[in-house]
Order: C-alpha cells, then sequence, then structure tokens
C-alpha cells in the first residue's frame, strides 16, 4: 500500500458534536495520511455524517480540535473547506436539477472564474480521469451515476488533498463501483487523501488501507480492513447482535401461483418517463422473488400498478388467479395481497399522525372493529399498534408516538408489521431496507423469509443486491422498464445481475413463472 | 397626439406596475420564496408615496418613500418567514390584509386630496416626433425604469454569478446549503427587493397613473402581478409581454364600453387569471421545461441544520 508524499494530512482530535443530551460524535481521535485511501465505517445513526459534515464546514464540532497537515484549523463554512483543500460527494447529491452541469460546478468554485472556462476544464479533467461529461447537460437528464461523475469532477476540479465520499455506491452497478474504485485508486497514487464512508463491507475490504469504525457516535475500532473477515467488521459496526439469516431449502417448485403478471404494459408515472413494457411472471406460493435493478428503470411503476395505487386492465394482474388490475388497494388487501411501499415516511405512513391513527389508514376495511359506522374506534387501533409493536420489536419512545419520530429501522418494522400480521397471502415489498440499521435490516429480512415459510408468496423489489441474494429464492432485474426472466439465486451471481442492471439482456417473451 | 397614440399611451401606464410588481415578485419566487402579499406591498408603497409626496410637496422624494414601504413591509415577510420559518402562504395572505388595513389608516386624511403627479419626460425635438415621439421619448420616468428592470433582473438572473446562485436556491436549498451558500441571506435580499418594486408599483399608481390617494386603490392589480409570474413561466421577457397583454385587456375594456360594444366587465376582469390558467395548463404538459423554469423550492420553508 501506497502512501506517498507521506505525512498527516488531517487528525481529528477529540472531536465531539452534541444535539441536547445526544451525543452525535463522542470524542472521536483519527488520523489520515497524504494518499491514504481510509474508511469510515459504521451504521446509520453512528454518526459518520455528523463527523464529516464538520470536516466540510456545515456542522461546528462542540469540542476538541481539527489538525490540517499538523496545524489546528477553523473550518467555518464549506468555502473554507474547500479552501484548504477538502472535497466532499455527498450520499444525497448536492446538484440542481434544473442546473447545466457546468454551472452545477462553477456554483462551488471561486466566484472570479468564469463558466467558460470552467465548461472547458471540466470536459478535460472528465476525460482524463474516464469519466466522461458534458458541459451543457442539464442534471435532470443525467442518470444517477453520471450525477456522481458531476460531484466527483466538481471535486476535483478543485484539485483537493483530502476527497470524502459519503456512501459513494449505494447508488452504482457494481460495474459502475468498480470504475468509481478505479478513479479512487488513481487519485490515491497522485497522492490524494479519500476518506471512503460505507456500511458495504466487501468493498472496504477491496479499496482501503485503513478503516476507523464508529458505533453510537464513538470510535470502538481500527484497523486493516484486509486482514479482517466481513463478519469481524460488521461484529465490530454492530456491536455484538448480528443476526444471520437461516437458510432455508426451497420447496416452492409446482406451488400454487398466487401473483401472476401477463404482458403488462403501462406509462411511466409522470407520462413521460420509463414505462413499462410486456412484463410477464408469477410469483408462487411459500417463495421470495426478488427483483432488482437501480432506481427509476420502472420499479416504482411497477409497484404502483401491482398496488393498485394505479389501476391496469384487468387482466394484467391475478391474485390468486382473479383478475385485479381494475381493483382499487382496498379491495386488492381484501384478497388477500399486502403492499409496503418504498418511502416510509409520506407514502406508507403519514409523519405527523400517531402510529395507532396509521394502522387505521391501511387497516380500515380489513378489521371489523375498526369502525362503527363512519366513526373510528380508537381503542382498536391502539390494540393493534400494541400488537404490531410487540410482534415485531418495534422499540419506540412513548406509547403512541408519531411515525416520524421512530428511527427508520423501526418504522419500518412497524410499517411492515401493519401489513403482514394478519395472514398476508401476498407480500410486495419495495426496498424493504432503504436506510434501515443493520439489526433491523436483518431482523426485518428474516421476518419475510417467515412469511415465506408460514406459506405467503413474498415480491420484493430491492436495490440492494446483497439483500436479494440473501433472501430471494428466485431473482430477475429490471431495466428501462423491462423485466428479464427469473432465475434461480443460486444459478447467478452479482456480476451476471448487475450487467443485467445495465440493460445487457434480451427481455423476456411469455410467461416465465 | 392621435387616438392610436393616446390608447398605446395608456397601455403602457396601465401596464407599468404590473410590470414592476411582476418582475420584483419573479426574483422572489426565483429564490423560492412565495410572497403572496404583493397587493400589500403595493398599497403601503401607494399610501406612502402619496402621502410623502403631499406633505413635501416633490413627486420624486414620494417615489421614495413609496420604496421604502414596500421593503419596509417585505421584512415583515422576510422575517416570519425566512427567520421564523413561518408558513408563507398564509403569512403573505396576511400581509395583504395588514397592508390594505394600515394604508387605509394612514391614508385616512388624504382621500380626495389632489396628489402631486411625477411629470412625463419631455426632450425637445424628440418627444414631438409623430408616434413614436410620445412613446419613447414622452412617458413618465418610471415607465422607463420598468422597462430597464426587465432586461436588468433578465442579466442578472441568467448571465451574473449571483444570479445563478440565486436560481440554484430556489432549485434546491439543500443542496446550495451544502455547498455553503448562505441561503437565508439571498432570500432575505430576495424579498427585499420583491418589496421595493412592489412598493415602487404602488407608487406609480398613486404618483403617476392617477395622482391621488384612495382607499384600496391598488384593486387586485398585485394578484394580477403574481399569476402574470406564473404566466410567464418566471421568465422575465414573458412578464413584460404579459404585463402589456393584460394591461391592453384592461385598456380595451375601457375603450370598448365607450364604443358601446357590450363585453362584461366581470370577464375581462377575470381574463389575466383564465390566462394563467390556461398557461399553467400548457406548461405542465412540457415536464422538462416545467423543471428547468419553475423554482422547485417554491413556498417551502427552509430551516438550516446547525
Amino acid at each position: 500500500m501506497t502512501t506517498n508524499g507521506g505525512g498527516t494530512l488531517l487528525a481529528l482530535d477529540g472531536i465531539s458534536k452534541y444535539y441536547g443530551s445526544f451525543k452525535a460524535n463522542d470524542q472521536i481521535n483519527f488520523a489520515i495520511q497524504a494518499g491514504e485511501i481510509h474508511a469510515l465505517l459504521g451504521e446509520n445513526g453512528a454518526g459518520k455524517s455528523t463527523l464529516v459534515k464538520m470536516l466540510y464546514g456545515s456542522l461546528q464540532p462542540d469540542e476538541g480540535r481539527i489538525l490540517w497537515q499538523g496545524k489546528p484549523v477553523h473550518i467555518s463554512n464549506p468555502a473554507e473547506a474547500r479552501a484548504l483543500g477538502v472535497g466532499m460527494v455527498f450520499q444525497h447529491f448536492s446538484l440542481f436539477d434544473a442546473l447545466t452541469v457546468a454551472e452545477n460546478i462553477a456554483l462551488a468554485m471561486p466566484k472570479d472564474q468564469k463558466l467558460s472556462d470552467i465548461a472547458k476544464r471540466l470536459e478535460a479533467v472528465s476525460k482524463e480521469y474516464g469519466l466522461p461529461l458534458k458541459a451543457d447537460a442539464r442534471i435532470h437528464d443525467l442518470s444517477v451515476g453520471e450525477r456522481q461523475r458531476v460531484e466527483i469532477v466538481r471535486c476535483l476540479l478543485q484539485e483537493p488533498k483530502l476527497l470524502i465520499l459519503d456512501e459513494p455506491t449505494s447508488v452504482l452497478t457494481p460495474q459502475e463501483s468498480e470504475d468509481l474504485f478505479k478513479v479512487l485508486r488513481r487519485l490515491s497514487s497522485e497522492g490524494t487523501a479519500i476518506l471512503y464512508i460505507s456500511h458495504k463491507l466487501a468493498e472496504v475490504q477491496a479499496l482501503c488501507q485503513n478503516a476507523t469504525i464508529l458505533r453510537h457516535g464513538k470510535v470502538v475500532g481500527e484497523c486493516v480492513p484486509a486482514e479482517e473477515t466481513p463478519l469481524s467488521l460488521a461484529k465490530m459496526m454492530v456491536g455484538d447482535d448480528i443476526h444471520e439469516i437461516a437458510p432455508r431449502a426451497t420447496t416452492s417448485d409446482g406451488a400454487e401461483v398466487i401473483l401472476q403478471v401477463s404482458d403488462l404494459t403501462a406509462d411511466g408515472l409522470t407520462g413521460f418517463e420509463t414505462s413499462l413494457k410486456h412484463i410477464n411472471f408469477g410469483v408462487r406460493m411459500g417463495e421470495v422473488a426478488g427483483i432488482a435493478g437501480i432506481a427509476g428503470n420502472g420499479q416504482s411503476e411497477l409497484f404502483a400498478v401491482l398496488s393498485g395505487e394505479r389501476t391496469s386492465a384487468p387482466d394484467m394482474v391475478k391474485i390468486n388467479g382473479e383478475p385485479v388490475g381494475h381493483l382499487s388497494i382496498l379491495q386488492r388487501r381484501k384478497k388477500g395481497a399486502m403492499f409496503v411501499s418504498e418511502e416510509r415516511l409520506g407514502h406508507a405512513a403519514v409523519p405527523e399522525m400517531s402510529l395507532s391513527d396509521n394502522v387505521v389508514l391501511t387497516r380500515h376495511g380489513l378489521e371489523k372493529d375498526l369502525q362503527t359506522g363512519p366513526f373510528i374506534r380508537h381503542g382498536t387501533a391502539k390494540r393493534l399498534k400494541d400488537k404490531i409493536a410487540q410482534m415485531f420489536d418495534v422499540r419506540k419512545g412513548n406509547d403512541d408516538p408519531t411515525a416520524m419520530s421512530l428511527s427508520g429501522g423501526n418504522l419500518q418494522k412497524f410499517v411492515l408489521g401493519r401489513e403482514v400480521m394478519a395472514g398476508a397471502k401476498l407480500v410486495i415489498v419495495n426496498q424493504p431496507t432503504w436506510g434501515v440499521d443493520a439489526g433491523s435490516a436483518a431482523q426485518l429480512r428474516q421476518n419475510l423469509i417467515d412469511l415465506a415459510a408460514a406459506g405467503a408468496a413474498i415480491l420484493v423489489i430491492s436495490q440492494d443486491l446483497d439483500e436479494l441474494f440473501e433472501i430471494s429464492d428466485r431473482l430477475a432485474t429490471m431495466a428501462e422498464g423491462e423485466l428479464s426472466d427469473f432465475v434461480p439465486t443460486s444459478q447467478t451471481n452479482r456480476n451476471e445481475v448487475g450487467l443485467k442492471m445495465t440493460g445487457a439482456f434480451v427481455p423476456a417473451e411469455g410467461a416465465s413463472a | 397626439m392621435g387616438m392610436t397614440e393616446a390608447i398605446l399611451l395608456t397601455i403602457a401606464t396601465a401596464a407599468t406596475p404590473l410590470l414592476i410588481a411582476a418582475i420584483g415578485e419573479l426574483v422572489v419566487e426565483r429564490s423560492g420564496v412565495l410572497n403572496l402579499g404583493v397587493e400589500g406591498m403595493m398599497v403601503m408603497g401607494a399610501v406612502g408615496g402619496f402621502v410623502i409626496a403631499s406633505l413635501t410637496g416633490n413627486p420624486w422624494i414620494g417615489v421614495l418613500a413609496a420604496i421604502a414601504l414596500g421593503v419596509i413591509t417585505s421584512l415583515l415577510f422576510a422575517f416570519l418567514t425566512l427567520s421564523l420559518a413561518a408558513n408563507q402562504v398564509a403569512t403573505g395572505l396576511s400581509l395583504t390584509i395588514l397592508g390594505l388595513g394600515v394604508s387605509s389608516l394612514m391614508g385616512e386624511q388624504f382621500v380626495g386630496q389632489a396628489g402631486k403627479k411625477l411629470g412625463n419626460l419631455d426632450f425637445p425635438f424628440l418627444t414631438d416626433l409623430p408616434l413614436v415621439g410620445p412613446l419613447l421619448f414622452g412617458q413618465d420616468p418610471i415607465f422607463y425604469i420598468s422597462i430597464a428592470l426587465v432586461f436588468g433582473v433578465s442579466w442578472f438572473l441568467f448571465r451574473t454569478r449571483v444570479g445563478l446562485t440565486l436560481r440554484s436556491i430556489g432549485n434546491n436549498h439543500h443542496s446550495a446549503h451544502a455547498l455553503g451558500i448562505p441561503v437565508l441571506r439571498y432570500r432575505y435580499l430576495a424579498v427585499m427587493f420583491g418589496g421595493a418594486c412592489a412598493g415602487l408599483a404602488g407608487g406609480h399608481l398613486s404618483l403617476v397613473y392617477t395622482p391621488q390617494w384612495v382607499e384600496n386603490m391598488t384593486a387586485g392589480r398585485g394578484w394580477i402581478a403574481l399569476a402574470l409570474v406564473v404566466f410567464a413561466s418566471w421568465r422575465p421577457a414573458r412578464v413584460l409581454a404579459g404585463a402589456y397583454l393584460f394591461g391592453a385587456v384592461s385598456i380595451g375594456q375601457l375603450h370598448a364600453q365607450a364604443l358601446g360594444i357590450a363585453v362584461p366587465s366581470q370577464l375581462l376582469t377575470a381574463l389575466p387569471f383564465l390566462a394563467t390558467i390556461v398557461v399553467l395548463v400548457l406548461i405542465s404538459q412540457n415536464v422538462r421545461a416545467t423543471l428547468i423554469n419553475t423554482p422547485a423550492m417554491l413556498g417551502r420553508p427552509f430551516v438550516p441544520d446547525r
């Protein structure tokens, strides 16, 4: 491992950040050498984002010192961080949809630079590093991978000494990730230090020379990732309560088909974007079927059509052999189908409403005792809420908190629990563990597998390949509104699926169930 | 001066306050803030301009007072919606109601008094040219300011770095904040500019258009200006076209009545709003153009994390 240039570039000395009595960061110490690729590992909520925001000047530490090339510095805003030589690639991109690539980059550059000069430089730099970009393209028209290129090139133009990347591969295909790693290794060899924030252990092992592990706002360990195993890293990250999914024998072949989708075609949600093109598949009793794909390739449209948020021709979607394409969500729920949508807050649950009120929203019409005439029976709603919380281990601050006050993992458990608590025959889940801590994610996955074992047909739409390989019996991939054939998970691998995610497959002809 | 010239001149006079108020609101909305209080700021400008001009005898001081009152009124809005992150729609509506009330109170003693009119420009020879003379060289000074504002704002928004930054805040204030752009400072300045424009537009009403003070004399022009911004899909040049179109409609209505053509005046009054609805439907058909021009953060409060 090279660290050319050498010398400590950045050192943190006892950095703390408090939100009231909550310690987001507690006495953090670590150092990065020039040219080093250093991983910052930790679960959601471990304090990684808070820490890097302080390095980038978006937040101020309450205690401790930041040493830059040995000298204490006070970084009071992002412009000062950039002037020092800190570049940042954000997890949720800090881009402006309506503006062009050049304009987006200009906004992070010193004020005296002309737009036309920036356009020339960005095209030169992007070409040099193999990150092709057009200066006058609008961000709105770019793919997620291209948007990340804009973020990276924006940093590179500032010739940073330290490049911070926050969960950079969460939106990339395996191939795109590999391309990113090439760029990062090259930057490292040129002397740029890289702080790489992730919870993906395999890529940290492949890429990073050193790792600092955060848990509950504290540094709990440092290690050389290459010398560890994924399990030992995960244990450091999560503590000891790591839950391994129990493998199970697949016995669903020949079982009854619960969900049948036939030649499903639909316009995009906005009327202009990805449409669904002749989709055929079936999901059988007792199996978990997974659909992989990069966001925006028609998964949202597919979920909307399957759940009844949008209707289709009756025969396109069948539940238990009955045409339901024209039916509403409630009518489909009454047939034993349950749906957990992608966004927990705002779609699956109303953020400002209490959990018991949120129970009423999807269970009305299904539970007899929930209503008397037009009036809600709050007692029943509260009982249902308690039952869900108990069955699915939902940890909450008080008896009946608002949905938005729960952590992502706990709310996701609640939302899943609400749907599946009473004998679901078919469960369709979109992004079941997105933004959920590892402990809750493992439990959610186990819940899905248990449901399948109990005889339900499960369809999981996810961008997380590791998750799909862990729980699904069969896998298909969506790209540009087309769905590949389902193949048994044991007969495929991540690279093959990754290639399909970019659209490199012949679309399915005829039903594949 | 012939009939055509007279009609064109009155159209320009009717369009000028709409244009100024709308161009100010356009800047405000481009920064992601929806200030529905245009009518209130405008009527404050009208009363302030009239009162100060009467007291000092100088309509130019009146113009400055109109601008100042517009800015002060807008600062109240800015403090509530930006510093305290109050709901922009509710605050804007309250500002209009407040402005109408306070202006009646302030102007009570001045109702019916003759005001000071801001004179038209008069260049020897140039102004006497047939047709183009009075139109190009013989109008009130605020007319020229309004035209300069359109080109100035257009240049500012699309050709300067600060304008780009302002648009970026309106497009995504989270991203702007992450890049270290002082979102609230830009929005304060934008809202104040909008207030200055609304105040000036009000001053035009009470110092040029009809140099007197009448309670509620803005008569819904602030709402037309708000509609104009949407009608123009947030493009300054289209605000210019829209203001003259709506100005022509309101003048045409008067001439139609004079000629005995029976067009229901209610229909003509409703026309700017009907036209805005039609334009909204049309622009929503083009998702991409809408996305590029519509400030995505419009009306959304921003609270920086710390």
